[in-house]
Order: C-alpha cells, then sequence, then structure tokens
C-alpha cells in the first residue's frame, strides 16, 4: 500500500523508537524523556478517565430505575465517589498539565528537557502509586469510600468504609501533582532558549507557569487536611470532632482552601491550549498577549481566596458570606477577558476550519455557560437556593467537561500528529463532536433545569415529577458515550495506521512546529535563537 | 542560557535551578505545616484558658534542651557547608556527621517526652484525656500532631544528610558541586525553623 503513495513522507527516527538498551515497556517506565513521560500520563489518565465515564454512564441508568437490584444505594454512594475521585484526582488534575505540559512546554520554549527530568518521572511514579493505592481502597477494608469526593467530616470519620486508605491515595496524588508543580516553574525561569523574553513566551506556557504556582500553594494544604483526616480516623486527635472540642467547619475551610484553587489547576491549563490553538487556525497573531497571560496570574491570584463559596451553607459570618460572595464575581472578570480576547482573535481572522478549532470553539460556548452558571451560585440568594441540587452538578461539569475535557480533546486533536507524528481521520473527528455536542448538552442542560426545580444531587432515587428530566439526560449520556468511542477509536486507528503528517501540518508558528513529527530524543537539532513573539502569521503585527 | 549544543541529559548542570527548586520545595513544606498552625490560631482563640492550662503540664526544660540541640545541629550543618566550599572534606564530613547526631539526640528527648506524656495518659483516646475539657483534649490532638509531624521531618531530614554524608565521603559532593549538600542544609534549617515556633505554642503557652 505504501508504494501507491511514493510523494508521502517517512515516520522519522523520533523519541518513540527504543534506542537505549531496555526496550518495550520496561524503556517507557524507566525513560526520564519529558515526551514518554507525558505519554504514560496520558495513557494512564486516559485508563481512569474511562473507568469514570462507565461508572458515571451507570449512575444515570440507575436513575431510570434500572439495575436497582445490583446497584444498592449505599452502592451508588460508593458510584459517585468513585467517579469524582478517579475524575478529579486521577484525570481532570493530571489531565492538561502533566500531559501537554510535559510533553510541550519543553518544546514550546526550545529547550532539550524539563528542569528536573528524573523528578519528573518520580512524580509519575507517585501518580502510579496514589492511584493504586485509591483502586486498593475500593475493594479492601469496608468497602469502597461512600462520602463523595469531598470526604466531608463528620460522615468521613464515622463511615465504616476505607476512607483511610483512599484519603492516602489522594494524599499521595497530591505529591505528584507539586513536584511538577516545581519542576515546570523552575524549568520555565531557567530553560527558556535564547532571546525568549517572558513576554515571548507562548501563552500556554504562561498558563502553565499561574497553574504551577497553585500547584506549589495549594496543594500542601491538601496533604495536611487528608493527614487530618487520616489521624483522626486513626488515634482520634479530635480537631475536627466536636466532642473533643474540634470543628468540622475547619475542614471544610482547609479543604476547599485547596480545592476550590484546584478548580484553577483544571481549567487555567485548558484555556491556555486553547489561546494556542485559536491563532494557528485563524492565522493571524493572539488578540490582547498581555492581557491574557495576565488575566492566567490574575485568576491564579484571586482564585485562591474564593473557597468560602462553597460553604455558603455551612454557617459562617455575615461579614464572611459578602466577602467571598464578591470574590466570586470578581473572578470572573479575568476569565472574561480571555473570552473577549479570543473572540477577537478570530474577528477578521483567515479562518481555517479544521476539528482543533471546532473543539476549541465549543470549549467556548460551554465553558461560558460553565462559567455563567458559576456567576449565578455567587450570589447568595442563589446559591442557597440551589446549594446541593442538580444545579451545581450542571455547572460544574460544564466547567469541567464542556471547558477542561473539551480543551483536552482539542488540544489532543492539535498535538497528535505532533506527538506521534501522524495524522487521524478528520471527518471522523467531525462525526464524533456531532453526538458529543449533543449528547454533553442534553445530559448537562437538563441537570442545570433539574436542579433549579430542586433535584437534590447525590440521590439514589427521585420523585416522579423529575422522570422526564431524568430520561432526557440518561439519553444524553448514550450520544455522550457514543461520541467518545468515536473520539477515541479514531485517535486509536490513527496512533498504528495513521498517514505520516508532517512537521507542521496546521501551519502553527510556536517552537513545537519547527522540529520534525515527532520529535526526536534531544528536541532540536540546534537550541533555536527567539527573536520575535509567538504567533507571527504574514506581515502581520506580533513581533 | 549556556545549554546550546550540549548534549543531552549527560551534563545539563543548573546550581541555580537547583536551589530554586528547593526552595520551592521548601515552600510547599511551610505551606503544610501552616495548615497546622491555623488549626493551631483557631483553637487557642476559641480556647484560650485550656490552652493555658494544658501548655503548663508541658515540660518546657526538654523543650528548651531540645530547641538548643536542633540549633547546634543547623550550626554544625553551616560549618559543613563552608568546609566543603573550601575543599576541607574531613571538616565537612564531621559537620554533616554531628548535625545527625544531633537530629538524632533531639528524636531521643522527644521520645522520652511522648512516653511521659502518655504514662501521665495524656493521649488521644486515653481515658484521662476523656474527662478533660474538650479544649485540652484538642489540644493534645494538635500536639501529638504537630510535634509528630516535626519529628518525622527530622527522621527524614537525617535519612537525607545520611546519605549525603557518604557522597561527601566517595567525592560525589566536593569543593565543585555542593549545591546537593546546600540543599540538604536548607531543608535542615527549615525543619529547626519550624521547631522555633513550635517551642513557645506548646512549650511557653502557660
Amino acid at each position: 500500500m505504501d508504494s501507491m503513495r511514493p510523494t508521502q513522507p517517512e515516520i522519522p527516527e523520533s523519541f518513540l523508537d527504543d534506542t537505549g538498551p531496555r526496550k518495550g515497556i520496561l524503556a517507557w517506565i524507566t525513560s526520564t524523556d519529558h515526551k514518554r513521560v507525558g505519554i504514560l500520563y496520558l495513557y494512564s489518565a486516559m485508563t481512569f478517565f474511562w473507568i469514570a465515564v462507565a461508572i458515571g454512564f451507570l449512575m444515570r441508568l440507575v436513575q431510570l430505575q434500572m439495575f436497582h437490584h445490583l446497584v444498592t444505594p449505599q452502592w451508588y454512594n460508593a458510584l459517585f465517589t468513585i467517579h469524582g475521585v478517579l475524575m478529579i484526582f486521577l484525570f481532570v488534575i493530571p489531565g492538561l498539565p502533566p500531559v501537554f505540559g510535559n510533553f510541550m512546554l519543553p518544546l514550546l520554549i526550545g529547550a532539550r528537557d524539563v528542569a528536573f527530568p528524573r523528578l519528573n518521572l518520580a512524580s509519575w511514579y507517585f501518580f502510579i502509586g496514589g492511584a493504586v493505592i485509591v483502586v486498593v481502597s475500593l475493594f479492601t477494608g469496608g468497602g469502597p469510600p461512600d462520602t463523595g469526593w469531598t470526604f466531608y467530616v463528620p460522615f468521613s470519620l464515622k463511615t465504616g468504609t476505607n476512607v483511610t486508605l483512599a484519603v492516602f491515595g489522594a494524599f499521595t496524588l497530591g505529591f505528584s501533582s507539586m513536584l511538577t508543580g516545581i519542576n515546570f516553574i523552575t524549568t520555565i525561569h531557567r530553560m527558556r532558549a535564547p532571546g525568549m523574553g517572558w513576554l515571548r513566551m507562548p501563552l500556554f506556557v504562561w498558563s502553565l507557569y499561574a497553574t504551577s504556582w497553585i500547584q506549589v500553594l495549594a496543594t500542601p494544604i491538601l496533604a495536611i487536611t487528608l493527614v487530618l483526616v487520616m489521624l483522626e480516623r486513626i488515634v482520634g486527635i479530635g480537631i475536627f470532632d466536636p466532642a473533643k472540642g474540634g470543628d468540622p467547619i475547619l475542614y471544610q475551610h482547609l479543604f476547599w482552601t485547596y480545592s476550590h484553587p484546584a478548580v484553577y489547576i483544571m481549567i487555567l491549563p485548558a484555556m491556555g491550549a486553547i489561546t494556542e490553538i485559536l491563532p494557528t487556525f485563524a492565522k493571524r497573531t493572539i488578540f490582547g498577549y498581555k492581557a491574557i497571560a495576565f488575566s492566567s496570574i490574575a485568576i491564579a491570584g484571586v482564585g485562591s481566596l474564593v473557597w468560602a463559596h462553597h460553604m455558603f451553607t455551612s454557617g459562617i459570618s455575615q461579614f464572611a458570606l459578602m466577602l467571598f460572595s464578591l470574590l466570586t464575581m470578581v473572578v470572573a472578570v479575568p476569565s472574561a477577558i480571555k473570552v473577549f480576547n479570543w473572540t477577537a482573535t478570530l474577528y477578521k481572522g483567515a479562518i481555517d476550519f479544521q476539528p482543533p478549532l471546532l473543539y476549541a470553539l465549543t470549549f467556548i460556548f460551554l465553558f461560558c455557560i460553565g462559567g455563567l452558571t458559576g456567576v449565578m451560585q455567587g450570589a447568595l440568594a442563589v446559591n442557597v437556593h440551589v446549594h446541593d441540587t442538580y444545579f451545581i452538578v450542571g455547572h460544574f461539569h460544564y466547567v469541567m467537561f464542556g471547558g477542561t475535557g473539551f480543551a483536552f480533546f482539542a488540544a489532543l486533536l492539535y498535538w497528535f500528529p505532533k506527538m506521534y507524528g501522524r495524522m487521524y481521520s478528520k471527518k471522523a473527528a467531525y462525526v464524533a463532536w456531532v453526538p458529543l455536542f449533543i449528547g454533553f448538552n442534553m445530559l448537562y442542560f437538563t441537570m442545570l433545569v433539574l436542579g433549579l426545580q430542586g433535584m437534590p444531587r447525590r440521590y439514589y432515587n427521585h420523585l416522579p415529577m423529575f422522570d422526564t428530566g431524568h430520561e432526557i439526560a440518561t439519553v444524553g449520556s448514550w450520544f455522550l458515550v457514543a461520541g467518545l468511542i468515536i473520539f477515541f477509536a479514531n485517535l486509536v486507528v490513527a496512533r498504528f495506521r495513521g498517514a505520516p503528517a508532517g512537521n507542521s501540518p496546521w501551519g502553527g508558528s510556536t517552537l513545537e512546529w519547527t522540529t520534525t513529527s515527532p520529535p526526536p530524543t534531544e528536541n532540536f537539532a540546534e537550541i533555536p535563537t527567539i527573536t520575535h513573539g509567538p504567533y507571527v502569521y504574514g506581515t502581520e503585527e506580533g513581533a | 542560557m549556556s545549554l546550546a549544543g550540549t548534549p543531552h541529559v549527560e551534563e545539563h548542570r543548573d546550581d541555580f535551578g537547583a536551589r530554586l527548586g528547593m526552595w520551592l520545595f521548601l515552600l510547599t513544606e511551610m505551606l503544610l505545616f501552616s495548615g497546622l498552625f491555623l488549626g493551631y490560631s483557631y483553637m487557642r482563640a476559641r480556647y484560650p484558658f485550656e490552652f493555658h492550662h494544658a501548655g503548663s503540664e508541658m515540660n518546657a526544660v526538654l523543650g528548651v534542651t531540645n530547641t538548643l540541640v536542633l540549633l547546634t545541629s543547623s550550626l554544625t550543618m553551616v560549618l559543613a557547608i563552608v568546609a566543603i566550599q573550601r575543599g576541607e572534606k574531613r571538616r565537612a564530613m564531621l559537620g554533616v556527621g554531628g548535625t545527625i547526631l544531633l537530629g538524632a539526640v533531639f528524636l531521643v528527648n522527644k521520645a522520652f517526652e511522648w512516653t511521659a506524656e502518655i504514662h501521665h495518659g495524656n493521649y488521644p483516646g486515653s481515658a484521662h484525656l476523656a474527662t478533660l475539657p474538650p479544649g485540652e483534649q484538642v489540644f493534645f490532638g494538635l500536639y501529638y500532631t504537630m510535634t509528630g509531624l516535626h519529628g518525622l521531618h527530622v527522621l527524614v531530614g537525617i535519612s537525607v544528610l545520611s546519605v549525603m554524608l557518604e557522597m561527601v565521603r566517595r567525592g560525589r559532593i566536593n569543593a565543585d558541586r555542593f549545591v546537593t549538600l546546600e540543599n540538604g542544609g536548607l531543608y535542615w534549617h527549615l525543619v529547626d525553623v519550624v521547631w522555633i515556633f513550635l517551642l513557645p505554642l506548646f512549650y511557653l503557652a502557660a
């Protein structure tokens, strides 16, 4: 077959080929090459993603009164806990930064690797170690945890399920995230190619920089909180136990001090990836480079000061309520700045419509719905009404899945040809989008409506008045899963059978497109010298 | 950046970068403890009298002795780094060895202290502690958590420095490349600084 296309370029020799003494999987799990570590993260995170998707799919069926003989209420509690823990700690947080950050960061700044390659591989081992502990916790002790992914006390202290081990798993995963953050900050400070000043960095790098700071500053708080839960369960130190003088609200404060900034760990790199994709397909420089760069930092900063908006009904002071409500509204400003700049980038651009752009635009659309419903919850009166309802579930799926998830898909479509040197079927990528988009909105927009009507989250059963809504949502989940299967089947086929993509299939202007696809082990034959900004097309501005 | 043209992996050396990474790591350590300090301040504001009373039962002499031990160990650490920079390998080993030894003395003292407290029935879940007012129970909960976590850090520090002692002996850390030892020293000083805050909060609180 190959002889029929003699003009096609061959796949060049690259980091994908084993050159050292070790071969096969052993060569991969001992490699400190940032590209290999990135791909290790990709495969492991995708594995957990699919398990969590399957669990979510099952939960939707349970809401149709199916499988009630198999899935008891106790099991349902375990299912939404596992779904949340896997999605948050094993897919969304270790999604964009460790996968595309690892793979692309050194390429984008013209370096040969990250600052601490061995530490980088160690982070992956912490990740796998934590993941194994979480998985083991599901099958040992008192059974899978049933607390929800938030591990709220006092229930997490009282339940007989295997919370201690699951929490220890999350603690270990925190190490992985923290070390990656340290590694990226040092890399960005020290490894930029000559001539690449701070304002010549691609914006994905800026977003990784902001994300890394959150990882470094917030993760330790989660670590100590989880340690306290473990100690409380094992020896009963009493800090969260009112009977011994402790305070459960303190747990919520500590938990959200990490876990709200963690939301920005999830969304910032997604925004960064979108910022890379848009100029490439609009064939013009990004609009408002500095505004986008600094809004990343602003989101990281203000986003660290809004945690108590998860606790508006927990009993905090009137002053705290107003303050956190205000700050929550403020954090929408830098996010909106990004959205306006993205749209302005497209305006009067020479749009080259390709699959990554479609998914990037979908991200903007879905993220706007997610973001605006978030601002609604920042308003105190609305918050009390929708607290712990499907509205919240719908909102954060719009941000986490419609936002981060679709940005992940867009980034995958954008950088896949670079990572593997092969092109997927563009037609299949478009076809997958249709059920993805329809299913997504059927599922989660319905949840927003159900929530406003009063459907509480995490309930095993529902009143007859919510029947129609749940039916629509569940049918939506079928479309969604069908779309996911087409999307990933396309990429898996392309990994082995795709036609060679060439060095720069999209005509992108950032450094990763100047090297071969897939890149050689040392990334660049010669470290480039940077003389202009990252997004230069034609005779336009942007230098 | 003088990285251009250098071969991959083998010779990428950036001492400044290594120190930067270490400082970031220390930042995470500080934040780890800060969660506990936050919990302490909140609980102390809530139970001022109970904290005062429970604090008066602590062995201040042992606490102060341990402070002196740790401060001295930081001094020997600094001396070791100065020595290695001057190429005085024997002195450097003596300094690192002294730090390890003093760290061990600290832990032994700590063990005596904990044993005594446990002997008095002041430990989480004990029948004696359950009779005390809630604020004092939280005090002891925090006491074991914070000094325990700190003790764990001393133990980690001792292990890390032991490896470095061997590296100095083999000449892997020498007058030309000593950033690893410097980073080990930074970690040790952090452990020391955390203790400086623990001392007044628990032993001198009364």
